[in-house]
């Protein structure tokens, strides 16, 4: 998505209040944007802790900030300057983090980034977007850019089948349609469950809905995807995060806070707990991510 | 340029700095006296409408209001409400409420970082106007303050003074026996910055170093006596927690009624 990404920052760099610090990543994607903003493009080097803290102070100045790193690069080292600079102070500060959950797969577990929205939005002031396909893109950095919080927008690549229309981005979809109990997955991993589900039988394929903002209770669970959950008593969630903290969390308290009851079942990413790293294909079938993986999940549905 | 602040007037504010001290009964009080030279100083002669100020060394929080006090942006009541439930002052400086704080502060190694965002943010918008950022000597050893200065130095943002607060003293020891950097005078000169060392208590000297020209980032070391004007706080490390109690108030204010 980092395409997407310089392409729609790009469009923005006009504002003359716009400002992009990055932790000196960005070769061979950010080049146009740096073009584009001058001297407003600020290269904070390897120093992610003072990067945030600045961004936060620029946000104090009433510069339209945007942060990019890694994603474990972005919220990992610098929380507590996330924490006290920027969500204490409820400053609109966008942070960007490239390859989310297995993104940066055999790269191994430093750069992995499977607790980061859990982490995250345990903060005051803060939202998350998770585009699913990368043509999302230009809309998340356009929502992103109207929101009066701070934002963390973890990139990752879109994996839908090349004859699949993506549809409008909107914080809740429905990529295919089902008559079996639905699956809920997080961003992009959702676009690798297309094919898979589609090849069901209409009686036996789940519903798959994507979500790509977080917190949940923002905007809520679609009317049909919850009359959908109340029918079969049954929901699959799909996140290339850690179980503790993830959104089937927020889901499970979503629930019974809404007098709902279903049985859930949790597909999640595995705690760094590997002996072998691989690609983000391989790391997601470790973790049971993988769409054979779901398809034996729902299996009985 | 506002009024001249003289001696006199500095040992007014440190009575009244013990006073809050005693009436709350809490510590923090030796690098509240080690740094409240300078932020009277600031307040008093040189920060203006236009200016920035951050409190890295949050913990001298109680010498942040005096001198926002003595300088007539806090109110006596307000200083009456130090550390109690429902106040603004609470023991670092607070996230909102106090037009001058801009940054709850009081986790060490944020506000180098948040000043120079603030400087450049100024900068890059054309904007004229100063900012100041006190750092103890401790916090230095926090990694993120050097990344700060790097960034800072790199920049040359001129319109950015650092100031420390070098008064040897930190929580648990001796800042050059817990894990030395001294002289951080020399540690500091290898950057491409203008560096100036004189002392935190002598008002003519500081206010030389402030208004000193300079191309590049000015750092000002202030050297400094934790506890400074009352003796049996001076260098003493268990004054950087200590409450203040009678008969050592009774006993401090004496002292100051002499200076």
């Amino acid at each position: 998505m980092r395409k997407q990404l310089c392409d729609a920052l790009v469009a923005r760099a006009a504002t003359p209040r716009m400002v992009f610090l990055t932790g000196d990543l960005g070769f061979m994607a950010l080049e146009p944007l740096q073009t584009a903003l001058g001297e407003r493009f600020i290269n904070a080097g390897v120093a992610e802790q003072n990067m945030v803290s600045v961004a936060a102070a620029m946000a104090r100045q009433g510069m339209d900030t945007w942060v990019y790193s890694i994603a474990p690069f972005c919220y990992a080292r610098p929380f507590e300057q996330i924490r006290n600079d920027i969500a204490f102070h409820d400053l609109p500060v966008r942070l960007i983090g490239n390859g989310g959950g297995y993104g940066y797969g055999v790269m191994g577990p430093t750069h992995h980034a499977i607790e980061d929205y859990g982490v995250l939005l345990t903060l005051p002031n803060l939202r998350v977007y998770v585009p699913v396909f990368d043509e999302d893109v230009p809309a998340v950095i356009e929502h992103a850019g109207r929101e009066k919080k701070a934002v963390y927008i973890r990139l990752g690549r879109g994996e839908q089948p090349a004859d699949y229309a993506v549809p409008d981005y909107s914080p809740w979809r429905e990529l295919v349609r089902g008559q079996a109990a639905p699956v809920v997955a997080v961003g992009p991993l959702a676009s690798t469950y297309i094919s898979a589900l589609q090849s069901l039988p209409i009686e036996k394929r789940p519903s798959l809905w994507a979500v790509a903002e977080l917190p949940l209770a923002h905007h809520g669970l679609p009317e049909s995807l919850a009359l959908a959950i109340e029918a079969h008593g049954r929901v699959c969630v799909a996140e290339e995060h850690v179980a503790r903290g993830g959104f089937a969390s927020e889901l499970c308290l979503y629930m019974m806070q809404h007098g709902m009851t279903a049985k859930l079942v949790h597909l999640h990413a595995k705690a760094h707990h590997y002996d072998r790293y691989g690609s983000q294909a391989y790391l997601r079938a470790q973790s049971g991510l993988d769409p054979q993986s779901l398809l034996q999940a729902i299996e009985g549905n | 340029m506002k009024s001249l602040l003289d001696t006199k007037q500095l040992a007014a504010i440190r009575r009244r700095l013990l006073q809050m001290h005693h009436e709350s009964g809490v510590g923090h009080i030796g690098g509240n006296l080690s740094s409240i030279d300078a932020l009277a100083l600031l307040f008093n002669e040189r920060i203006g409408d236009r200016d920035a100020f951050v409190l890295s060394k949050g913990h001298s929080a109680g010498a942040l209001y005096i001198a926002l006090w003595s300088a007539g942006k806090l109110r006596e009541e307000d200083l009456g409400t130090f550390h109690k439930d429902d106040t603004l002052l609470a023991g670092h400086p607070p996230a909102r409420g106090i037009a001058e704080i801009m940054f709850a502060t009081g986790s060490l190694g944020h506000g180098l970082s948040l000043a120079a965002g603030t400087a450049l943010a100024r900068r890059l918008q054309g904007m004229e106007g100063h900012t100041f950022c006190l750092t103890s000597d401790g916090e230095w050893q926090e990694g993120s303050t050097w990344e700060a200065l790097i960034f800072a130095a790199h920049r040359r943002l001129t319109n950015l003074t650092v100031l420390v607060d070098h008064n040897g003293l930190q929580g648990f020891g001796h800042t050059d026996e817990v894990a030395s950097m001294f002289p951080l005078f020399d540690r500091l000169k290898g950057f491409d910055v203008d560096l100036q060392v004189v002392s935190g208590h002598d008002l003519d000297a500081m206010r030389a170093a402030l208004d000193t020209p300079s191309d590049r980032l000015k750092i000002i070391v202030l050297e400094t006596t934790k506890g400074k004007g009352v003796s049996f706080m001076e260098n003493r490390m268990e004054w950087h927690y200590l409450p203040l109690k009678e008969p050592h108030y009774s006993l401090a204010l004496e002292e100051l009624s002499r200076a």
